[in-house]
């Protein structure tokens, strides 16, 4: 691509670029487009070996001038992955495996007709269905943070320049003064979308009114919540919208260096964005005089080591400085002291892939999505016991029922819905009770969790509330950075009270304990990732006191999920004496009693057969003896 | 406190004007409230705010919120502005006494024994603040102790990772040594990958025992090898360097620079049963003989300029670590203790009678790279025996004062053992602090180059405790271009010139701790919330104190120059013959190592 510096010459760029793409999507250069997933999803299931062999398939027949092939971001859809989808048609196809290749080639690509088998089928309906925007998982979402993510190859700069690419940095750059653009985002009334839920726009105004000769932007790509994945998503599927993003947030208040902060556990986001970077540079989308203006910048991307706490933003500048990843007290903010010493603002990856959007469409088209306080939309990592796991954008505002039910499809097995967990370790869960409760950053936080980065875990009547905080506890502890006492002493103090109660040696003061310590923790702790480090406990206790009671005064675990509060139990009324789960016990521990076996045919006595019982002074409750067990003679109590 | 600004803060409801540039903590004091901290060090510019012992509730009107005080700046809770400092309030209270209670359920609780039982700050910081007994019990992060290297101890069990020690090494040495490892709860703060002392590049300078709050860091112990040394009849003869004394008188109550411990400690140590109790002032004076001697012949051309001098182990230590390129630079002379050591066990032993092997030499020190010095095998002139056998800091000597139960203020004053290195000059006492070696070396330079006395004596442009300090002087028509240096850190610069043939000097004095012996890694602690009857910015002070001490040692002695010392004369006419004679060569002077090793090696 010729070089991009001015802004005719983007336009022509973008004129022709959007031509093409449209041309490919809708068939008109006469060729089928063919894309394939390439989120770390699917290519862990081979995505990557699906696309080669596409090329060879086609190669074999011959069609290469009639099959275009590419690979795009994430489809958010990742339990059904991996996806193949074409164009112009707009088929998807689902779980593809390298096998099926053959048929799409032979029986879709040249025979016209769909792979039926491929298809998704709605569980309940039970109906195929061919088109991706059919399915009720994506019915309600809005892409504006995945915005070409599964559509454009995020390897090609032409893609993004044919899909909106670097309209908004245009008109930021060519049509507005710095102020205005951060007007613009103030109006739109976006908040960080990295867990605090900060005003990206006053979070700029600081920085624009500190003097120095040095300012930097900061991308926090240090993705740490368990089961979180919006932010590398968005890094593989449109590294140039973040980018722009960035450059954006760089024009509004004075940094002309951007860090890119991403955990080296990404190596395809790093390697998209990388190669994105390169390209914009080679084109002059990056460096000096950007299309032909005094704006100047450049990005640099530096990796984490997979700390859960360089997610903190003073910790990520101590870790891109070099330094251990701790962090700092604040005051001084990032704002006015940041990176090595400089004003600083840390942006979230999704953040700054929502930026354009606003700079693009207006202010006012953003904030006409979501709530009074909560503007446009929040993607969320949808994961736990529920039939759709996957990725989702959508508006601030939406209820957890919605969320759950409508895209997640319910829970599995037509189990009980106990809890939502939001805001990963840092948050806290939700309960049935605020299942209509329309999802914002404020309301997450009056009822007692948190946004945070967007994970949702959800959990059925088989998950034990205990169970899950000590989860969390344990992630907790292992990440705490070790700085400050309350922190790191403080968790594992708590960790250590609970494990007590998931063993049935807890008291009730441990449970008052438990309280008071976490209390401490919450106050006392330098960094927000202490501060919230007690969430999971309190949040549990607060939803599920009777539970805790149970496990301290009953010294029962009511979910059968605590081993040493729960015992697996052999009715002697229903065991016909098969002897498979004696067979299939490790620690040999079910023996013949003296009682007779249930006759398997009524009426017909099975002389020798005998009912087992477990001897639970042996047991080390693996639950294999259950899962055998075709009478259903075996329980949890 | 004139030309800064002030600002109000309200504290508990009262507003008091504070200068702006203060943190909370710092301003409450003024206010008179102590809050307690651990990690505070260095005005809050060091502090990591990770002990969360001093949390206070800074409240607005929207409610309160605990901030550490040792950072949180006065500038950002006005009072006009709707900003309270709360120390009382229940919620900070007891979120200071959590803090100590939590920091004591991971902290091994054997204070009886513990080398810091009396200056353990976690005490009494767990004393303030009311902290329970055993209400967080758990599990312990796993310890690990670390007793190979010479000088220091560490023992991660009593640590309670404020940090001031990592913060100490980086900004006196510029080294860095000590850091934080692993994460969370196993959290430890060591050499990296939790490597001993003796394995890393570490000077043993002890400046990271004297800002460790607890027992995590201590030094070395040897006074059992003096009890063995005495209870095999050996002749014990104990020296004293001159920092000792500006000191040893804290260790017994007395306020910093109160007292000039000189002729309470020689009484002590007369009762404590030492053959001979002489003064490591002495040896000074004779390095001094034979440096300034070594000096003229360097500026004769005999030799490399600059001279660096080489009294510091700390410094030694660093120079054969990372710029034993320079090794041609440093002076070879054996540091005062050691050239004492040695003069001892062959100039006394002689006189005396005295098999040197029956001799055993203690060397009372400010310091902790000492107990290495003493072991070096160069340093071993008689015989193949160690010039100097053992090395006790200022502290074990209260230790073992101490535990002879005598009592220092019943003690009478007295002089250092008259025969043979009885006597001493003002020049000796000064080497106790930075700049005190140059202003001795210059008044006897002085004299031997010109033949008559320095008429002020005193030499004011070297003292001072001024990163560097440079001074030039025309002395016979030379012009005699100096430069005084203390803490690795700012030598590093001076280093690097020389390395890089730009050094316009002919003489540097280098100090490895800052400020000098004053200030060694040996010395009484100085922990502002333990002592209270000390000024409130003693940690600011304490090192002119003990400073003045000994330059007001050097003003009222009668002699003040090393030349004049009659028992320095005495022992050149009747032993030596004059300095860098060929048996002062081999008396005095060591070598050093290029790129040495630690002072283990992996093998071992």
């Amino acid at each position: 691509m010729e070089k991009i510096i001015s802004t005719s010459c983007l336009d022509k760029n973008i004129g022709e670029c959007t031509e093409s793409l449209k041309a490919k999507l809708e068939g008109k250069d006469g060729k089928r487009a063919v894309v394939v997933c390439g989120g770390t999803g699917c290519i862990a299931n081979n995505s990557m070996d699906i696309e080669e062999e596409l090329r060879k398939e086609i190669a074999a027949h011959g069609l290469q001038d009639r099959v275009s092939i590419n690979h795009v971001g994430c489809f958010g859809f990742c339990s059904q992955g991996p996806f193949v989808k074409i164009f112009p048609e707009d088929t998807l196809y689902r779980a593809v495996k390298v096998s099926d290749v053959k048929a799409i080639v032979e029986k879709d690509l040249m025979g016209g007709e769909i792979c039926e088998n491929l298809l998704y089928v709605d569980p309940t309906t039970k109906e195929k269905v061919q088109r991706q925007d059919d399915i009720n998982f994506y019915k309600k979402q809005i892409r504006i943070a995945l915005h070409g993510c599964s559509l454009i190859n995020p390897d090609l700069l032409e893609e993004a320049l044919g899909y909106d690419g670097f309209k908004g940095l245009k008109r930021a750059l060519t049509t507005m003064t710095p102020q205005e653009v951060i007007d613009e985002v103030l109006a739109s009334g976006i908040r960080g979308r990295g867990g605090g839920g900060f005003p990206t726009g006053r979070k700029w105004r600081f920085a624009a009114n500190i003097k120095a000769d040095q300012k930097y932007v900061v991308c926090n790509g240090d993705e740490g919540d368990p089961g979180a994945f919006m932010d590398r998503s968005i890094l593989e599927g449109n590294p140039f919208e973040v980018i722009e993003g960035m450059m954006i947030a760089g024009y509004a208040f004075g940094a002309s260096e951007g860090y890119f902060y991403v955990r080296a556990e990404y190596p395809i986001a790093v390697a998209r964005l990388q190669r994105a970077i390169e390209d914009m540079e080679k084109v002059g989308l990056l460096g000096d005089n950007i299309l032909g203006t005094d704006f100047s910048f450049r990005a640099h991307i530096r990796l984490g080591a997979g700390a859960f706490v360089c997610g903190e933003e003073t910790a990520l500048l101590n870790s891109i400085e070099g330094k251990r990843g701790m962090p700092r007290p604040r005051p001084p903010f990032p704002a006015i002291k940041g990176l090595w010493g400089k004003p600083t603002c840390v942006n979230n990856v999704e953040t700054l892939a929502q930026i354009p959007f606003i700079l693009r469409e207006g202010a006012a088209k953003f904030a006409s999505i979501g709530t009074e306080g909560s503007k446009g939309t929040k993607v969320f990592a949808l994961g736990g016991k529920v039939n759709n796991v996957g990725l989702v954008e959508v508006p601030m505002g939406t209820t957890l029922r919605e969320l759950i039910y409508d895209i997640g499809g319910g829970i599995p097995g037509g189990k009980k819905f106990k809890a939502i967990q939001t805001g990963g370790p840092s948050g806290g869960c939700l309960t049935e009770k605020d299942l209509d409760t329309p999802i914002d950053y404020d309301t997450l936080v009056a009822r007692g969790s948190m946004m945070g980065s967007g994970g949702a875990i959800v959990m059925d009547e088989d998950n034990c509330a205990v169970d899950v905080a000590h989860f969390y506890m344990s992630f907790i502890c292992d990440e705490s950075c070790g700085k400050c006492s309350p922190c790191r002493i403080g968790t594992k103090r708590l960790y250590e009270m609970l494990t007590d109660v998931t063993q049935g040696k807890g008291t009730e003061k441990t449970l008052d304990d438990m309280k008071e310590l976490a209390t401490v923790i919450k106050q006392g702790s330098l960094c927000a990732l202490g501060q919230t480090a007690a969430n999971p406990i309190l949040s549990t206790m607060n939803n599920f006191p009777e539970e805790y009671r149970a496990h301290v005064v009953d010294k029962k675990c009511p979910a059968h999920v605590c081993k040493k509060l729960m015992a697996y139990i052999i009715d002697p009324v229903k065991c016909v004496g098969c002897t498979l789960c004696a067979r299939n016990c490790p620690v040999s521990c079910i023996k013949p009693t003296d009682i007779p076996a249930k006759p398997m045919i009524p009426g017909k006595p099975m002389p020798g057969k005998f009912a087992h019982a477990i001897d639970q002074s042996k047991c080390i409750k693996c639950g294999s003896c259950l899962s055998g067990c075709r009478f259903g003679a075996i329980e949890k109590k | 406190m004139e030309n800064v600004e002030m600002i109000d803060i309200k504290i508990e409801g009262k507003i008091y004007s504070v200068p702006k540039n203060l943190t909370v903590l710092e301003a409450a004091r003024l206010c008179g409230y102590n809050i307690p901290t651990l990690c505070y060090w260095n005005h809050g510019k060091n502090s990591l705010a990770s002990c969360r012992v001093c949390l206070v509730e800074i409240a607005t009107a929207r409610g309160g919120r605990l901030f550490a005080s040792c950072v949180y700046p006065v500038a950002d809770c006005p009072a006009d502005k709707g900003f309270e400092i709360k120390i009382s309030s229940p919620m900070a209270v007891k979120a200071r006494r959590a803090s100590v209670e939590l920091l004591l359920s991971n902290h091994s609780k054997d204070c009886q024994t513990c080398v810091k039982n009396g200056h353990c700050e976690l005490l009494h910081v767990a004393s303030v603040t009311g902290a329970r007994d055993n209400v967080f019990e758990g599990e312990r992060t796993a310890t690990t102790y670390d007793e190979c290297a010479p000088g220091i101890i560490r023992d991660t069990s009593k640590c309670i990772l404020c940090g001031r020690c990592i913060e100490r090494c980086k900004e006196a040495q510029g080294i860095g040594i000590l850091g934080f490892e692993k994460r969370g709860f196993n959290t430890i703060v060591g050499p990296a990958q939790n490597a001993s002392f003796a394995k890393v590049p570490c000077l043993q300078c002890g400046q990271c025992i004297n800002v460790c709050p607890t027992g995590a860091l201590a030094e070395h112990r040897e006074i059992d090898l003096v009890d063995k040394a005495m209870a095999e009849g050996k002749y014990v003869v104990v020296q004293t360097a001159p920092a000792v004394r500006a000191a040893i008188a804290e260790e017994f109550g007395h306020k910093i620079g109160e007292q000039n411990g000189t002729g309470r400690m020689v009484a002590a140590l007369h009762r404590l049963g030492f053959y001979r109790v002489y003064d490591t002032n002495f040896g000074a004076d004779l390095t001094i003989m034979e440096e300034a001697t070594e000096l003229l012949h360097r500026i004769k051309g005999e030799g490399v300029l600059p001279q660096i001098t080489s009294c510091s182990p700390g410094w030694i230590n660093y120079m054969e670590f990372f710029y034993s390129d320079l090794i041609p630079n440093v002076s070879t002379c054996k540091s005062p203790h050691e050239m004492e050591g040695a003069i001892i066990k062959s100039y006394m032993a002689k006189a005396h009678g005295l098999k040197p092997e029956d001799i055993f030499v203690v060397s009372i020190m400010p310091c902790t790279a000492k107990k290495y010095e003493a072991d070096r095998k160069q340093n071993a002139a008689v015989n193949g025996l160690p010039d100097v056998d053992a090395v006790l800091t200022t502290r074990e000597l209260a230790v073992m004062i101490k535990r002879a139960g005598i009592l220092w203020d019943a003690l009478p004053e007295e002089e250092f053992d008259q025969d043979l290195l009885g006597q001493y000059t003002g020049a000796g006492a000064i080497f106790g602090v930075t700049g005190g070696v140059m202003e001795a070396a210059l008044r006897t330079a002085y004299h031997a180059l010109t033949g008559e006395e320095y008429g002020p004596i005193e030499f004011h442009e070297v003292r001072g405790l001024e990163a560097v300090k440079e001074a030039s002087f025309n002395i016979a028509g030379k012009e005699i271009k100096v430069a005084v240096t203390s803490g690795m850190k700012n030598a590093k610069a001076l280093l690097d010139d020389i390395r890089a043939g730009k050094s316009e000097y002919a003489f540097i004095e280098i100090m490895c701790c800052p400020g000098g012996c004053i200030n060694g890694g040996g010395q009484p602690f100085v922990k502002p919330s333990i002592q209270t009857n000390e000024d409130p910015d003693i940690l600011d002070t304490y090192r002119q104190k003990r400073a003045k001490v000994l330059y007001d040692i050097d003003k009222g002695l009668p002699v003040r120059q090393s030349h004049n010392n009659p028992d320095i004369i005495k022992l050149y006419k009747d032993f030596l013959g004059e300095p860098c004679s060929e048996l002062a060569e081999e008396l005095l002077h060591t070598t050093y190592v290029k790129d040495r090793p630690c002072y283990i090696k992996d093998e071992d």
